[in-house]
Order: structure tokens, then C-alpha cells, then sequence
């Protein structure tokens, strides 16, 4: 149990020594190997580099430099990601083998190790983080900590103005100022829907029970969105603080996190932070001698996609089969074993503490009309830079897909980019201008979402896209409500007759009405939301939904039914290696003559393409 | 109150009301499919989806309540395209086998399909295809006609607590299973035929012992003889359009005279035997300290229950047999010297309202000297089903009478069809034991009623005697903890495994959602049972001149050597999962 002036003293001595982790000109003698020890780069070996880099130190007794063990630094597509602070040298794709070198030239010897230097999408190198697009567009909030501090150091965390917020809020604040500040700020949940949080959090409050709830939603469901894991990986400090405050706020004191199981990571770092957290006090009774008790606990979630769901999330934390209740009543009023429970997404908590801290009008100046703050992104799919990328609400799809992202990668043409993962929409190259916010996705069919943004180039089929995601929502359905168990069963056997070129003209009707009611009729939002993809397809590449069924053709080349694989006679020299390397001898063709494909045969699958040396051969 | 608008009436409401409720009240009807009134209230099948201004998508009227100002659309064209939608949906994984599907004509799908004129299913894909589970004796589970409602979940694990049932696997291959997906005879379920009465279509129903019967009925070395339950005349008339709680005593007599059997007797007889043996059981305790608290045993469902879940106070069950199996004993003993039959000849069929009595006819302890007590156990429903079979006009028939030697019951055998029925029939003979004379007091109205457990203090021959009653297994399961706990103070318990005992039995016709939200079935059914008893001559069952004579001829005396041979049983610890 630590007093206040305990932690602040703790704050001063650690923010001095840890100048250099965010001072270009720290004037300090240490240097700071930050190696990223996020999931990504975890799986790359990054612990083995770690600890070599560790051993290596010792068995050459270096004095004042550091490895530490950090979140993710975002630009994924690089792991393994060794920073070197407070020079910020940004070293890519590290492997075990390169420690010695780095340790014996850099910091030994003071030069960089060129060969291992970032490059930028053009191959320039990148003399600091800075320097890289991927980040100068972006404003860092929630993610301000990750990359920065170890994230099992709670006095790291405490060094960057960790737990002041709880602090100030206990100490200067009644609850309803804190409400108040978290409304004015205009932060919305994280999660997809943009529910005001503050209105949230004043609907809890009103409720008069004996027991309320805070419930943290780390069931990050959506595939390739994995910002919440990231924060919960790189600063779960931030998040326990958040729910503190929110616990002051709507007089709860008791929290879950619900989190996957398949974050292993995240888990580990959120046990290891509460525990430190209960030792110095900062959870559980009489947090920092104010009266209030606040404690929190893990409950794990077993990756079903719908217990995302916050009602659904609800029946899994009471140990019940994961499926949605009917809202109203909403969770404020009556959630966990009936209590009120306010449930925010990670990524949402994780801007509590800096809007408590810096005001509600330093926040609310950030971002659209409607929309304040900034929003993380996990960028994929066929774009240069994959990872994740936090920018202002307002920035436009084109920024963060060309600007950030560095464009499409082989020279190819944008397509389509898919925005809030399989609750999401499609947004073509029209509307690459659309400044991102919850309104305007929503206006042009998509939604925000939790942040999950594919980019897609001109090799995707739409309607096989519209089937992918699809697949996806059947198999997650929990079955509860016949729209989403039967209805998305039938759209997804509509649209897989489209693929397969059975479909008929009279499929395009039935997929919309089909769409349109499971939109309006289904419980939860994963039913009603289910839909998305294959409207906004509808409506943006309608042209290849009607080439599907009306003239057994998908311009894209993907649906293998409905293409054949040519070689052009004038182009083929007769090399052969198409003939090698078709993996179902569907090429024959006598040397130095042109090859012929037996298209009942062929399966489509594009080796010869990618094989022949004279680009003969084209889908 | 709350005031609200619904298809344009202004109305106002009681707050906390639903929007279906609210409609029903006013005279608005929306259609419900997995909506089963305080059972299954959970938005599943939406069905009952309606339009309210102002709101994005439809609102879930069974769930949700009325809020001041709304105006409600119940039947706008979007809602009604949305619920053919729904529908069509259902229908499209569904076997749709609906002229050989035993609720063909009262199945609530059915139903829909035809208000909602659905000639042609447009979303037809896949059908999930499921094996038949009909390896218990009492419930077959055929999962290609379920439609996920749950309400038969909700029954099993809210109302009757056993949670036999729950739903598995995820979207498209949900269904209802058991643990480990393993039969229904394997697993904790009672084969209470609860989910049976819940299922809106064919999807669970009794194993059918129909031709089983008429096998019998046709071979003339058999003498089938038929005995039926005291809750089966007065429901049985409602599978053929009577109103409910009809009594059709005299009509069902005939029908089954008509059909073929050689002989029909009235179970209420059974149940008078039962109390002669029950009441003389409790006494014994009483006076000699036996295991109190003594809890009846008529229900099968409420003794498997037991036998699963309370294994250790088994012995606060008492060992008589519950009626219809003594009676089969009586039946192929006493009966058969007497009219010289061949008792090996002797096939006896009841026709009860449950489902788990199919279960107990088949216990290896339900014999004497290698003969079974009881051949065959059909439902009411079965019964309604044989008359439908032999084309006989049943609304038409004259009233017939039970056969001698006994054709004579007392008003405490017919009670035994409600809860409460039994502690009262055996109050009214235990009483006049303890007191050693008649008493003019017949009627116990503390254990009457509807309520899940019901309590009274009666004073007999200076003592107090404490009694409880207490219906569903749900109930049951409190009783049975407080004795677990050794805080139960009771000297006598009825339980019967049925929410209402049985006129509310899993055999029972099958009264659609709309009609159990707005009619008291079971009080309709219960009334008629108590208006028996009122007119009967003889409400005492130890005044029952059949049984002074069955005693006098055979049994001796209530407790007797012979009587436990022929009429008392005794029960085992089971496996909750025989697996």
C-alpha cells in the first residue's frame, strides 16, 4: 500500500530515468534496447532476442545500457522490432543472430547497423521513428504508452502520469464531475456502436442498486483487429485505471476483464498488472486513502465471436452459453446478475485517463463535429505497411490507406476497402475520401466497428469477398434467433451458388430481401449487422454480382468456376515450366510448341500464372 | 399506468406490462412461436416482432414492455413481410411431414403457415438432418422437427430445475441436446413429458404404444382389460373440441368398451387402495417413529427424480406402489381367480395422463411372480387417438359405466388427478384412524389450490401433524434440500412431479401458448376433478364398500403380508447419468 506522495515520488525518480524512452535529446548517459513484445514480433522470437541481447551484455559487462521489453510499435509488417533509444534507431526484422553485431557496432562502437535499418516503402532508410509516414500522421492516445514503457513495470507505467488520473479523480472530483468531463470530451465507445460513453456511464450511475458493475470487453472478435490486444499487451495499466475512475464514477466496486483466451499474452500482462496494482494499493479497499474500494477480476472468454456482444458477454461472464439478450433493458440498468454494469471496450477505456488528465476540451478539440478523439486501425489486407495505426476521427480512408499504409502493394489498383471486419461494410475507391468517423461510415454502409480496415486490390472478387465474410458470421451465429441461425445460412448457400456459377438472376432479389430483414429482424448486432458486407458489395460492385449470374463471370478471376486460365500462343515459348509446375498435369505440350490447358482439368489455381517466365498465361 | 397506441386505439396499460400483453388485453392478437407465458420469455423466433415509432429496427413484444407515448404498429406491411420472412425461414430447415406427424392439427407451426397463407417456401437450402432419439421408453425426440424455440429448455431447466436438455453447437447446427449429446434414457431427465406439453410441433412426443394395443385388442386369446387415470376424463374431451375441464367419464367408458376392451376399470379404485395402504404406512410411522418425513410415491416422474438426485432419503418414500401399477397387481390376481382367468392371459393397459408412467410399467420391480403389474401405459392423447382410429363419433356416445367387481371409487380417488389431491384423500383415512372413528370433516381446502408448495398444521388426536404439498420438480427440489438439510419439520408430503399434478401430466392433450397465456387450463381441469369428488357418494376411500371386499376377500389388512406383496414396491439409487 503505497500513499500519494509515495507514488509521486516513484513517478519523479522513474520519468527522470526514463527521459530518454520519449527525449530525442535526453542528455542521458543510458541507452534503451526496447525490444516489441507484442504478439506479432513475440511469435518472431522476440523473447530468444531479448535474452540474447541480455547475455551478451553481461558476458561483455556494458555498463548503462538496457533491454527492455516492450508493447507493440505498430508497424507489425517489420518484426521483429528493436528500438534504440533515445536516438530512436529503428531496427527491422531482427534476427537472433544480428544482437552481437548491433551491440558490438551500435552500441559499442556508436554506428548504426545499416543493413538492419527500417525502410521506408521507396527503401530509403529510416534514421528515426518519426521519419516514417506510417507515423507522422498518426496521434497517438490510446496508444501513447505502448512501445514506451515495459508493460510488467508498474512503475514505468506510474513515470508517465500513471494513476494520476485515479488520483485527481479521487481526491479532486465528485462523480458526476467525472461523468461530466468523460460527456463534454465527447469520447464514444470504441467497441463499434459510438455510444456516448459519458451517457452511458450517467445511466449506471442514476440506477439505484446495491451492486453495479464494470466489465471491460477485451473479446476483440473481429478478425484482423487487434488494437485492443495491443493495449492490453503494451499498457494494461492504463486500462485497470480507466475502470477505476469508472468505477468512481457510477459507485461500483467491482470490475471484470473479459478477455480470450487466445490472448495469452494480454492475459498474462493484465495478471501480473493487477497484481501490482493491489500491492501498491491502487486496487482494492480504500484506494489512496479516499474510501473507495474498487478490485477487479479476469474472466476468460472462449473466442466466440458474439460474446463481443455486450448482452452476450453478460451470459458468458455468468458461466451461461454465450448468446444475446433482448436490449431494452440495457446493461446500465439491468447487466451482470441484474446489477447495473457499464461495459466499455478496451480501446475506450484507454482514452479515459488522458481525457481526465488533459480536460475534456484538449479531447473534444481532436476529431469531427460528432465524432472527437482519435481511433486505432488495424490496417491489412494488400497494402505496404500492415499494422496498427492510431489517427484523429476525421482522417480520410485515402490518408490512412496511401498515406500510412503506403499504398498497394505489385503495382496493383485499390479496390475496396473493408472497414469493422465482418459487421463492415466495403468502401470503394469513390468514397476513399470520406473522412472516417462513425456517421459517415455508417451513411456510405459501413461502420466503424472495433477498427479492423482491409484493403483490398483489383484481384478480389466482391461477391466472393461478400461470401468470405459470410462464412464467417454463419459459423459465429449462436444459433439463439432464426433471422441470423437460418437467415445468413441461406444468404451464404445464395452467394457460394453465385461463386460456383449456379446462381440465377433471381438470386440478386432474394439476397437483398433476405439482407434487409435479417437487418431489422435479428436480436443482436451481429445478425443485424451480418448483412453489411453483401449490401455494400450490392450496392458498390453490383456490375460483378450481375456478371456472376447472368453471364457465368467473375472479372477478378477468383471464383474458379467462372474463369479459365489461357495461354497466349504468341507469348508462350513452349518453356515448359508450366507444364512442372501444375500441380494437377493439366498442362501438356511438346517442348519449344505452345502449351495447352485442359480446362476440365485445371483447377484454377494459378501457379502457371505466377510460374511463366514470358507472362504468357493470364486468368 | 402507461398510455400507448397499438394499430391506432389508444390504450393505457399497467406498467411493466409487455407490448403483447398489452395487445392481448385490447383485443389485438400477435403471433408468438417460442413465447410460452412466464416460461420462455426470450425475443428467439421473432415471431412477435412489431414496428414502434421512432426506432430503428423492430421491437421483440414479448419481452419488451409498454413505455409512455409509444405507438405501436402490429401488423404494418413490414412486419408482416418480415414475419413471413421469419417463417419461411423455419419452414425451409424443417421436414414439413405434416399428414404423418402426430400434432398434425395442433401444431402451433402449422398453424402460422396457414394464417400466414404460405404456399411455397422461397429460401429453401439446407435441412439439418438429426437421428430420432427414441430409445427411453417414455419421450422420442425427432430434432428434424424442432424449430428451436426452447421452450422446452426453459420448461426442463426453470420450471421442473433438472436441465436435461439445453442447446448445443453454434448457428446453423444448434439443436437441443443432452449431455454429451447422449439419449434422453441415459441422461438425468425424469420423463416428466413436461417439453412434451411445451413443444409447439412434433418435435418431442410420447413413445406411442397405440399398435402395441391393438395387437392385443385383436388376438383373441388376450384379455386386454383398460383402467384410466382420475385425470383423464376431464381432459380427454378436449381432443375432441369439448370445452375444458369437461368430465367425459361415462363417454370414455363406452369409447373403450366400443374399441374392444373386455373389461375397463377406473383407476380412482387403484388410488383408493393406494390410500388404504399410503394412510395405514403413514400411521405406522407415526406411531411406531419411522422415517419422517413419509412423501407419496404415485408420480414415477417425481420417484426417478428422487431415485437420480436424492438418493440417500430414499427411505422417506413410501414403498406403496402408486395406483394404476396396484391395481394391475389387483388386477391379475384377485380379479383374474376370481372371474377364473388365466392371468397369464391378462393384458392390462392404462390409459394415464403421463408419460413417465410408460417408464415405470417397464421397472423390473412392477411384477409379482414373474407377471408384470401393468402391459402397456397410453396417454390421454394415445386414447384420443384410438377413438379417432376406430371412427367412433365420440361427442355422440352414450355414457357407459366401469365394470364389476370394481367399478366403485370413492371422491378421495378422484382428487389424486390434482396436487393436493393425494395428502387430502389421505388425510380423510389416516384421520379417522388416528381419531379411531369418522370424522365429518372430508374436506382439507389448505392443501388445495394451485400454488407450487402448500403447507398446513392439522391437529389429529391432539397432535400436530404437519403436512406439505408440493407440485413441479422444481418444488420438489426445495422440499428435498430442506430434508437433506434436517430442517424439515413435516410429518406427511405429497409430491407429484407435474406443475398442477396430473391434469397437467406430460400425457395430457397439448393446450397451444395463446391458449395456456390466457386460460387457466389447469383449474378448469382441477374443478372438474373436485366436482366428482363433491357428488360422490362415498368420499372416504376406506369406506369404499371395493375395497372392504378386497380386503375382507384377499389382502387382509392394509399392510398385510399379502398386501405388501402385491401392492408395495421399493426403490434404488440411479446413476444421474447412465452413461
Amino acid at each position: 500500500m503505497k500513499t500519494i506522495a509515495e507514488i509521486e515520488s516513484i513517478r519523479k525518480k522513474k520519468r527522470k530515468e526514463l527521459d530518454l524512452r520519449v527525449n530525442l535529446n535526453s542528455d542521458s548517459i543510458e541507452k534503451h534496447i526496447l525490444v516489441c513484445r507484442g504478439t506479432g514480433c513475440t511469435s518472431s522470437k522476440s523473447p530468444k532476442i531479448i535474452e540474447n541481447f541480455r547475455k551478451i551484455i553481461k558476458e561483455k559487462n556494458i555498463k548503462n545500457v538496457r533491454v527492455v521489453q516492450t508493447g507493440c510499435f505498430g508497424l507489425c509488417a517489420k518484426g521483429p522490432i528493436v528500438i534504440i533509444r533515445p536516438e530512436e534507431t529503428f531496427y527491422a526484422h531482427v534476427k537472433l543472430e544480428d544482437c552481437e553485431e548491433i551491440i558490438e557496432s551500435h552500441i559499442c562502437q556508436g554506428k548504426k547497423v545499416e543493413r538492419l535499418l527500417c525502410k521506408d516503402i521507396n527503401g530509403e532508410i529510416v534514421k528515426k521513428l518519426d521519419d516514417l509516414n506510417f507515423y507522422k500522421k498518426q496521434k497517438r492516445i490510446a496508444l501513447k504508452n505502448c512501445g514506451v514503457i515495459d508493460p510488467e513495470q508498474i512503475d514505468e507505467y506510474i513515470a508517465f502520469d500513471g494513476y494520476k488520473a485515479l488520483e485527481k479523480v479521487l481526491t479532486s472530483m465528485n462523480p458526476d464531475e467525472v461523468i461530466d468531463v468523460i460527456s463534454k470530451s465527447g469520447l464514444r465507445g470504441r467497441g463499434g456502436a459510438g455510444f456516448p460513453t459519458g451517457k452511458k456511464w450517467s445511466f449506471a450511475k442514476a440506477e439505484k442498486s446495491d451492486q453495479k458493475y464494470i466489465i471491460c470487453n477485451a473479446d476483440e472478435g473481429d478478425p484482423g483487429a487487434f488494437m485492443d490486444r495491443s493495449i492490453l499487451e503494451g499498457d494494461p495499466h492504463c486500462v485497470l485505471e480507466a475502470m477505476a475512475i469508472a468505477g468512481y464514477a457510477v459507485g461500483a466496486n467491482q470490475g471484470y476483464i473479459y478477455v480470450r483466451a487466445e490472448y495469452p499474452i494480454a492475459v498474462e500482462r493484465l495478471k501480473v498488472a493487477i497484481k501490482q496494482a493491489r500491492e501498491y494499493g491502487l486496487l482494492g479497499k480504500n484506494i489512496f486513502d479516499s474510501g473507495f474500494d474498487f478490485d477487479i477480476d479476469i474472466r476468460l472468454g472462449a473466442g466466440a465471436f458474439v460474446c463481443g456482444e455486450e448482452t452476450a458477454l453478460l451470459e458468458s461472464v455468468e458461466g451461461k452459453r454465450g448468446q444475446p439478450r433482448v436490449k431494452p433493458p440495457y446493461p446500465a440498468s439491468k447487466g451482470l446478475f441484474g446489477k447495473p454494469t457499464i461495459i466499455n471496450n478496451v480501446e475506450t477505456l484507454a482514452n479515459v485517463t488522458k481525457i481526465i488528465l488533459n480536460g475534456a476540451d484538449w479531447y473534444a478539440s481532436i476529431g469531427t463535429e460528432n465524432s472527437k478523439g482519435t481511433k486505432v486501425f488495424a490496417l491489412g489486407g494488400n497494402v505496404n505497411n500492415v499494422g496498427l495505426v492510431e489517427v484523429p476521427m476525421g482522417t480520410t480512408l485515402r490518408e490512412i490507406v496511401f498515406d500510412i499504409g503506403g499504398g498497394i502493394p505489385n503495382g496493383r489498383k485499390f479496390k475496396a476497402a473493408q472497414t469493422g471486419g465482418p459487421s463492415g461494410g466495403c468502401i470503394p475507391a469513390e468514397h476513399l475520401d470520406t473522412p472516417i468517423d462513425y456517421e459517415s461510415l455508417s451513411n456510405i454502409g459501413s461502420m466503424m466497428g472495433s477498427g479492423g480496415l482491409i484493403v483490398m486490390d483489383d484481384s478480389k472478387c466482391m461477391v466472393d469477398i461478400a461470401r468470405f465474410y459470410l462464412d464467417f458470421t454463419v459459423s459465429e451465429s449462436c444459433g439463439k434467433c432464426t433471422p441470423c441461425r437460418i437467415g445468413t445460412k441461406r444468404m451464404l448457400e445464395i452467394l457460394t451458388r453465385m461463386c460456383e456459377g449456379k446462381g440465377e438472376v433471381d438470386d440478386l432479389y432474394k439476397l437483398e430481401v433476405l439482407a434487409n430483414s435479417i437487418k431489422k429482424s435479428a436480436i443482436c448486432g451481429l445478425g443485424q449487422t451480418a448483412p453489411n458486407p453483401v449490401l455494400s458489395t450490392m450496392k458498390y460492385f453490383k456490375d460483378e454480382y450481375i456478371e456472376h449470374v447472368s453471364y457465368n463471370m467473375c472479372r477478378a478471376g477468383q471464383c474458379k468456376n467462372l474463369c479459365e486460365i489461357k495461354i497466349d500462343p504468341q507469348k508462350c515459348k513452349g518453356c515448359g515450366i508450366c507444364k512442372r509446375n501444375c500441380p494437377v498435369h493439366a498442362i501438356s505440350g511438346e517442348p519449344k510448341q505452345v502449351h495447352k490447358i485442359d480446362q476440365e482439368l485445371c483447377i484454377k489455381c494459378g501457379t502457371c500464372v505466377d510460374k511463366c517466365p514470358f507472362k504468357a498465361i493470364s486468368k | 399506468m402507461v398510455n400507448l397506441v397499438i394499430d391506432g386505439k389508444e390504450i393505457c396499460v399497467k406498467e411493466g406490462t409487455t407490448i403483447l400483453q398489452a395487445a392481448l388485453q385490447n383485443g389485438i392478437d400477435i403471433p408468438t412461436l417460442c413465447f410460452l407465458k412466464d416460461i420462455n420469455e426470450v425475443g428467439d423466433c421473432r415471431m412477435c416482432i412489431v414496428e414502434v415509432e421512432g426506432r430503428k429496427g423492430f421491437a421483440t413484444s414479448c419481452i419488451q414492455k409498454v413505455e409512455e407515448g409509444m405507438n405501436i404498429k402490429t401488423h404494418s406491411h413490414a412486419v408482416v413481410e418480415a414475419r413471413k420472412i421469419i417463417l419461411d425461414l423455419i419452414l425451409s430447415n424443417h421436414h414439413r411431414d405434416c399428414l404423418t406427424c402426430s400434432r398434425n392439427g395442433n401444431c402451433e407451426l402449422q398453424a402460422l403457415a396457414s394464417k400466414f397463407n404460405v404456399q411455397v417456401v422461397e429460401f429453401e437450402g439446407e435441412r439439418t438432418n438429426h437421428k430420432v432419439d427414441d430409445k427411453s421408453p417414455a419421450i422420442v425426440r425427432d430434432f428434424n422437427k424442432c424449430i428451436l424455440c426452447r421452450r422446452c429448455v426453459a420448461t426442463c431447466k426453470n420450471v421442473q430445475k433438472i436441465g436435461a436438455i439445453d442447446c448445443i453447437n453454434r448457428g446453423f447446427d444448434s439443436c437441443i441436446s443432452t449431455t454429451y449429446d447422449h439419449s434422453l434414457n441415459d441422461v438425468d431427465c425424469t420423463f416428466c413429458g413436461q417439453c412434451i406439453e411445451s413443444c409447439p410441433t412434433g418435435a418431442l412426443k410420447e413413445k406411442e404404444n397405440i399398435q402395441d394395443v391393438w395387437k392385443k385388442l385383436h388376438d383373441e386369446d388376450t384379455y386386454v382389460v383398460a383402467q384410466t387415470a382420475p385425470a383423464v376424463r376431464v381432459a380427454l374431451g378436449e381432443e375432441f373440441g369439448m370445452p375444458i375441464g369437461t368430465n367425459v367419464v361415462g363417454k370414455m367408458v363406452t369409447a373403450l368398451k366400443n374399441i374392444g376392451f373386455d373389461k375397463v376399470f377406473d383407476t380412482n379404485t387403484g388410488a383408493d387402495l393406494t390410500i388404504m395402504e399410503e394412510a395405514n404406512e403413514f400411521v405406522e410411522r407415526i406411531q411406531n417413529n419411522g422415517v419422517l418425513p413419509m412423501i407419496t410415491s404415485c408420480s414415477p416422474g417425481w420417484v426417478r427424480f428422487a431415485e437420480k438426485n436424492f438418493p440417500d432419503c430414499l427411505d422417506h418414500l413410501s414403498s406403496c406402489k402408486s395406483p394404476h401399477q396396484m391395481f394391475g397387481a389387483i388386477i391379475k390376481s384377485y380379479f383374474a381367480k376370481k372371474y377364473n382367468i388365466d392371468r397369464e392371459k391378462i393384458c392390462v393397459v392404462s390409459v394415464m395422463p403421463c408419460i413417465a408412467k410408460k417408464y415405470e410399467c417397464t421397472r423390473p420391480e412392477m411384477e409379482v411372480d414373474g407377471i408384470r403389474d401393468v402391459d402397456y401405459v397410453i396417454t390421454t392423447r394415445e386414447l384420443a387417438r384410438m377413438i379417432k382410429q376406430a371412427n367412433i363419433d365420440f361427442c355422440e356416445l352414450e355414457d357407459g359405466k366401469f365394470d364389476e367387481p370394481m367399478g366403485e371409487a370413492s371422491g378421495a380417488g378422484a382428487i389424486f388427478g390434482t396436487t393436493g389431491g393425494v395428502m387430502e384423500a389421505a388425510i380423510r383415512t389416516a384421520v379417522d384412524t388416528l381419531e379411531g372413528k369418522s370424522m365429518d370433516k372430508i374436506e382439507y381446502t389448505q392443501v388445495r389450490g394451485e400454488k407450487g408448495i402448500k403447507e398446513a398444521t392439522l391437529k389429529v388426536a391432539g397432535k400436530d401433524i404437519k403436512v406439505a404439498v408440493a407440485s413441479g420438480l422444481g418444488n420438489a427440489r426445495k422440499i428435498m434440500e430442506k430434508i437433506k438439510s434436517g430442517k424439515c419439520d413435516y410429518h406427511f408430503i405429497e409430491i407429484m412431479a407435474c406443475p398442477g399434478g396430473c391434469i397437467m401430466g406430460g400425457g395430457q392433450p397439448i393446450k397451444s401458448s395463446k391458449i395456456r397465456s390466457t386460460i387457466n387450463v389447469a383449474k378448469l381441469r382441477r374443478d372438474a376433478l373436485y366436482t366428482i369428488d363433491e357428488k360422490s357418494v362415498v368420499r372416504k376411500s376406506h369406506e369404499n364398500p371395493v375395497m372392504i371386499k378386497l380386503y375382507d376377500e384377499f389382502l387382509e389388512k392394509p399392510g398385510s403380508h399379502k398386501a405388501h406383496k402385491y401392492l408395495h414396491t421399493k426403490y434404488t439409487k440411479k446413476e444421474k447419468y447412465d452413461i
